[in-house]
């Protein structure tokens, strides 16, 4: 039996986590998410889980790092600002390969810029935003159904990849309220704990190590140096670093496919709209609006690693045209991939892209 | 049919909860579909306070408030700011013990803030006499519903005062349309 509610983004979020089995949250209150620390403080301890208000951000990266080596699914949220202080952490977790959810509710920046205004300006930064070479899972939600599974999804991600996995969310999604379906129970998959006798961070085919949770005798040494397989420091061997970085990158990236969730409407045609996040509903407005299959679109949900292969399905495409609330970031990495013009559709401030805004650019034409 | 409210005051007069309770309504009780959106801003404490619900028998894709057709206005600075640019075609109901001006679309007099202060006892619930108001006026969703909605959202011991405020609204709106709605 679904049941119905009535829920803000953030709500949808917290409640995602709760029925994904989330039983820590440390985190630092800062507009636009602060409504997902609330729902998480008032709900998590009465369900044996526990609430800390970490002193910042940095502390708060940190104490989902720690929680999450005890077993825990652990999780932190936070906006533009947090997000920055994060990062030194975020890397920590990349290096020692630590499931851990963090959900970016983004704000217009930088610096301070907009705490009460959407935007998607930190796409760049949750995938490159630590120093070094690693790679992250990055989801995107358009709507309060999309908060709720997204969140519940990015825990299970988390464990089987063993990477920091990003809810890239925005003001506009977290905030606003609408019909949400709620599933009786969502689907966990549960962390591949570390086989006795197998070295800590010694990968098989798939590249994850299984996980030696503190507390079951595994004696693991956790590190943000450069480590071999038993976990220790050895930060000079040229091969070693290599290979381990390329396992951290590879493990993602070649991991794409199944990764990948993106939706595909009108495959057949010469003008594509590419949209994540909240811009996703004006896209979907212009294409309600004008029925037919002249407009093609592509929606995608898992924007880090980026479904390259999904372009491909639209063999007569013409244009790419990619309304963000940014500056292009996402529509850069577009034009990696395609041999045809991709028009990026910036707006930024914190309204969401007009359906005529969209459609007055669809009639300019190439 | 897609219908799309603007609700205006000032802040603390419940204007956000008001397009919060409209929105529950109409998603939990009326099985319709309902998004609710707010101006969230330093400027909605004190100043001009805006929030929106977007109520549609059909899912909902943009979720912003383009076109209003509907509004609700419990101020003379949200009527400035918020209500003064209604269309012809749009329906107003105003609080007519704290907003002056008037619209050029059809609108209900609703002396909100006065009935609930004078005959509740408390002006806190005028906000939901207006709600009552609006649903008795233009049907936009059941009484059956609204009722229920301001049940689930309103501090507990104050259902009664709450179901009374959301009466007098009905009573009021009843009673301008037995003397005609005004047109400009």
């Amino acid at each position: 039996m679904t049941r119905t509610e009535f829920w803000q983004g953030n709500t949808a979020c917290a409640e995602g986590a709760l029925a994904a089995g989330c039983t820590f949250f440390g985190g630092y209150p800062i507009t636009p998410s602060t409504e997902i620390a609330e729902h998480m403080a008032a709900k998590l301890p009465k369900k044996g889980g526990v609430f800390i208000q970490m002193e910042d951000e940095i502390a708060s990266m940190a104490s989902i790092i720690g929680a999450s080596w005890t077993g825990a699914r652990s999780m932190t949220a936070t906006s533009g600002p947090g997000f920055s202080l994060m990062m030194e952490n975020i890397g920590f977790a990349a290096m020692t390969e630590t499931p851990c959810v963090v959900v970016n509710v983004q704000r217009g920046g930088p610096s301070t810029g907009q705490p009460t205004m959407g935007a998607q300006g930190d796409m760049m930064q949750c995938r490159f935003g630590s120093h070094g070479d690693y790679s992250v899972i990055a989801l995107c939600p358009s709507s309060v159904q999309e908060m709720y599974e997204l969140t519940a999804k990015a825990f299970n991600l988390a464990d089987r990849y063993r990477v920091p996995v990003f809810l890239m969310a925005d003001e506009i999604v977290g905030h606003m309220r609408e019909k949400i379906i709620i599933p009786d129970s969502v689907e966990k998959i549960p962390r591949k704990e570390l086989e006795k006798g197998v070295l800590p961070f010694k990968a098989g085919d798939d590249l994850i190590p299984g996980f030696a949770t503190f507390g079951k005798g595994h004696h693991v040494h956790v590190t943000g140096l450069t480590h071999d397989e038993r976990g220790y420091p050895c930060a000079t061997n040229v091969n070693l670093h290599h290979n381990l970085v390329k396992r951290l990158v590879d493990k993602v990236e070649n991991a794409r496919h199944d990764l990948a969730d993106f939706s595909v409407i009108n495959p057949d045609a010469e003008e594509v709209f590419i949209a994540y996040g909240a811009p996703v509903r004006a896209v979907q407005q212009v294409l309600h609006d004008r029925p037919g299959q002249d407009i093609g679109f592509l929606q995608i949900r898992t924007v880090w690693p980026f479904p390259d292969f999904a372009l491909a399905r639209f063999k007569n495409a013409r244009r790419f045209l990619v309304p963000e609330l940014n500056f292009g970031q996402i529509a850069r990495e577009i034009e990696r991939h395609v041999n045809v013009p991709v028009l990026s559709i910036p707006k930024l401030g914190g309204d969401l892209h007009l359906p005529r805004e969209l459609t007055a650019v669809l009639e300019r034409g190439l | 049919m897609r219908h799309e409210v603007r609700f205006s005051g000032f802040g603390g007069q419940g204007i956000i909860l008001s397009a919060v309770i409209l929105g529950r309504a109409a998603v939990m009780y009326d099985n319709k579909h309902a998004v609710q959106t707010q101006v969230y801003g330093p400027e909605a404490r004190g100043g001009a306070s805006m929030s929106a619900v977007i109520i549609d028998d059909e899912p909902i894709l943009f979720p912003k408030v383009t076109n209003p057709d509907i509004f609700v206005i419990m101020s003379q600075e949200g009527f400035e700011k918020y209500g003064s640019d209604a269309p012809a075609s749009a329906v107003m109901v105003l609080d007519s013990s704290l907003v002056h001006s008037r619209p050029d679309c059809r609108y209900y007099e609703i002396a909100a803030t006065r009935e609930a202060k004078q005959t509740l006892g408390k002006d806190i619930v005028a906000n939901i006499v207006m709600l009552g108001a609006l649903v008795r006026s233009t049907g936009i969703v059941s009484v059956a519903a609204l009722e229920k909605a301001i049940l689930d959202s309103v501090p507990k011991g104050t259902e009664a005062l709450n179901t009374k405020a959301m009466k007098k609204g009905i009573e009021l709106a009843e009673a301008v349309m037995k003397n005609g709605e005004k047109k400009v």
